[in-house]
């Protein structure tokens, strides 16, 4: 039974200056569904659409990104919503209270010249209509929960570190027992040991509400530790997609594969290969495969065909022609 | 005997904040000792968490903070701060920095190859485009590639190698690296580390890397010393100190890299 179902979705920048319309196609024809109480994870490099993604997910579509065609659709316990056909108030309403995000800026998130009581104040407590000081006692369980001290409610944003707010901002998102959690790279800014405790705390956290969890890193072994089902992403398309132990230790795809021989390692130090060149030009990408300029296994049905993705296993899909 | 490239003797550097009152005073290096040796270039890795002191360090190194107590000499010679013009163009020369955010390292409404140019005419002799052009070469790009563009048409990678062909230009003998790969993506870190041995190879420049990436120091580092709250906890030769760390924060360090071989 899936929560969240995103179908066909194509989603470009597009900008006209002087006469000359641009069309940057940063998210092509992706299909994915993610299950209840499930971590699906995205990865790949930056800007591969990653992001461009999940504010379309959210329906946060603002010019000059449109929506070109396809869908998503959420359906949170009995409650289906279409983010793109909804009214603006449908979406207000969903937001928060079923789906939330977690940011990667926690200092872009929280207002530095208030304290963090104000940003519980400003985000939730319209979706908890309850009366101030029983929210405050509601807000105050949560942190007790996720063993944070309750000081960091009277603190300002920079009287934190930076993996208190972080840790703050997660608070901030589960607060209303959210169905649906999107995270856009969480722990890329912290260090290696807060980032551990970071991420333990989001899986405790989303194992005790029961949500499901979308998490967006370009680290592989972040999503290793993490995630239930992995999607891999390459200039504006979903290139391989199943689950994280399958798709890490037998990638299909070429890219993925090298994703995965390139992640140095403690004990290891033979030399790791490189990819040559550099990501495509979205506004302007090859014909065929995308990945075929930079792809080792590139055929001519390559250059001029696009690959769909194909069910290889029981639920792993790859969209490779040397690979089917 | 030929004086070490580079010689830290209980290097310390205290910052006090606050007015006369309710003054505080924070150790950010606390007696740090180590020296890089001018014969055979070596990686030497500086590894710690955020607030380590690791930044601190290489700033005293770059000649940018001076100590508090301690002394840093660069070939035999003590670094000092209020060095005239002459003598500080020989140390940049010399030692060149290497930026953690490439985005932010460059002036976003100048054209990158710019930079190059004004390094070649400041420290290097002959043409500067063709100066450019080689320091390019040997970060696998060229100045056909970068000519007349601005950052934002490049992406993070290829910026941070335009930012270590600039540090070649002048061909120095020691490059400080703080947090070069931090912000680039994992999958283009390894082409940046990779590079850092190839230049220790090929052009035998010694590199002081400061990270908190334990995988990708030991992957490419010679020696490496761990830092936490200012003070060095462990230092040694990079594998023997990851593979067998002693101290308990090395160990807790190690502990908390994630590896894509610990699937959930």
């Amino acid at each position: 039974m899936s929560i969240l179902t995103v179908s066909d979705l194509r989603a470009y920048y597009i900008t006209r200056a002087f006469g000359i319309e641009r069309e940057v196609r940063a998210v092509d024809d992706v299909s994915l569904s993610v299950a209840r109480n499930e971590i699906y994870g995205l990865a790949g490099e930056s800007s591969c659409g990653k992001s461009t993604l999940i504010k379309t997910i959210a329906a946060a579509t603002r010019p000059p990104l449109r929506l070109m065609s396809g869908s998503v659709t959420f359906d949170f316990a009995g409650h289906r919503i279409d983010m793109h056909a909804a009214t603006s108030s449908d979406i207000a309403a969903i937001r928060w209270r079923h789906l939330s995000y977690i940011m990667q800026g926690s200092m872009s998130v929280l207002n530095p010249v208030r304290r963090v009581r104000h940003a519980f104040i400003d985000f939730a407590h319209r979706h908890i209509a309850r009366p101030m000081p029983e929210f405050l006692d509601i807000v105050r369980a949560h942190l007790r929960r996720l063993h944070l001290a309750l000081e960091v409610l009277e603190a300002y944003p920079h009287e934190l570190s930076g993996g208190m707010r972080q840790r703050v901002t997660i608070a901030l998102a589960t607060v209303c027992r959210p169905d649906f959690i999107i995270a856009d790279e969480p722990t890329t800014a912290l260090d290696v040991v807060v980032q551990k405790d970071v991420l333990a705390m989001i899986r405790d956290i989303q194992q005790e509400i029961g949500s499901s969890l979308l998490f967006v890193t370009h680290d592989l072994a972040v999503h290793a530790n993490l995630c239930d089902r992995l999607g891999v992403m390459y200039a504006g398309r979903l290139v391989e997609e199943g689950p994280t132990a399958d798709l890490l230790r037998s990638p299909r795809h070429p890219y993925t594969a090298h994703l995965v021989t390139s992640l140095p390692r403690i004990g290891d130090a033979t030399p790791r290969p490189s990819l040559s060149g550099a990501p495509p030009n979205l506004a302007d990408p090859p014909s065929g495969c995308r990945f075929h300029p930079r792809c080792p296994l590139a055929m001519d049905i390559c250059r001029r065909e696009v690959p769909t993705m194909q069910t290889t296993g029981t639920a792993h899909r790859v969209a490779c022609f040397a690979a089917q | 005997m030929m004086a070490p490239l580079l010689e830290l003797e209980d290097v310390s550097r205290v910052y006090t904040s606050g007015g006369l009152l309710g003054r505080r005073r924070v150790r950010a290096v606390d007696g740090v000792s180590f020296s890089v040796a001018a014969d055979g270039p070596e990686i030497f890795a500086i590894i710690g968490e955020s607030g380590s002191g690791k930044t601190t360090l290489a700033r005293m190194i770059l000649n940018i903070v001076p100590p508090s107590t301690g002394t840093i000499r660069f070939r035999g010679t003590s670094l000092h701060h209020g060095w005239r013009r002459r003598a500080r163009l020989d140390f940049m020369r010399q030692v060149q920095p290497i930026l953690q955010n490439p985005f932010e390292a460059f002036n976003p409404l100048k054209r990158v190859d710019r930079y190059l140019f004004m390094t070649a005419r400041r420290f290097a002799s002959g043409d500067p485009e063709q100066r450019a052009d080689e320091a390019l070469r040997q970060v696998g790009l060229s100045l056909a590639e970068v000519h007349r563009r601005f950052p934002h048409e490049l992406s993070g990678g290829q910026l941070q190698r335009i930012a270590i062909a600039r540090a070649l230009i002048s061909a120095p003998a020691l490059i400080v690296a703080d947090e070069p790969v931090s912000m680039v993506d994992a999958s283009l870190r390894m082409s940046i580390v990779n590079l850092f041995s190839l230049l220790r190879d090929r052009l035998g420049v010694s590199i002081i890397y400061i990270t908190h990436d334990l995988a990708t120091a030991y992957t490419i580092s010679d020696r490496i010393i761990i830092m936490r709250d200012g003070r060095v906890v462990e230092s040694g030769a990079a594998r023997a100190v990851l593979d067998n760390p002693q101290h308990p924060y090395s160990i807790l360090l190690k502990g908390a890299v994630l590896s894509a071989d610990a699937i959930a």
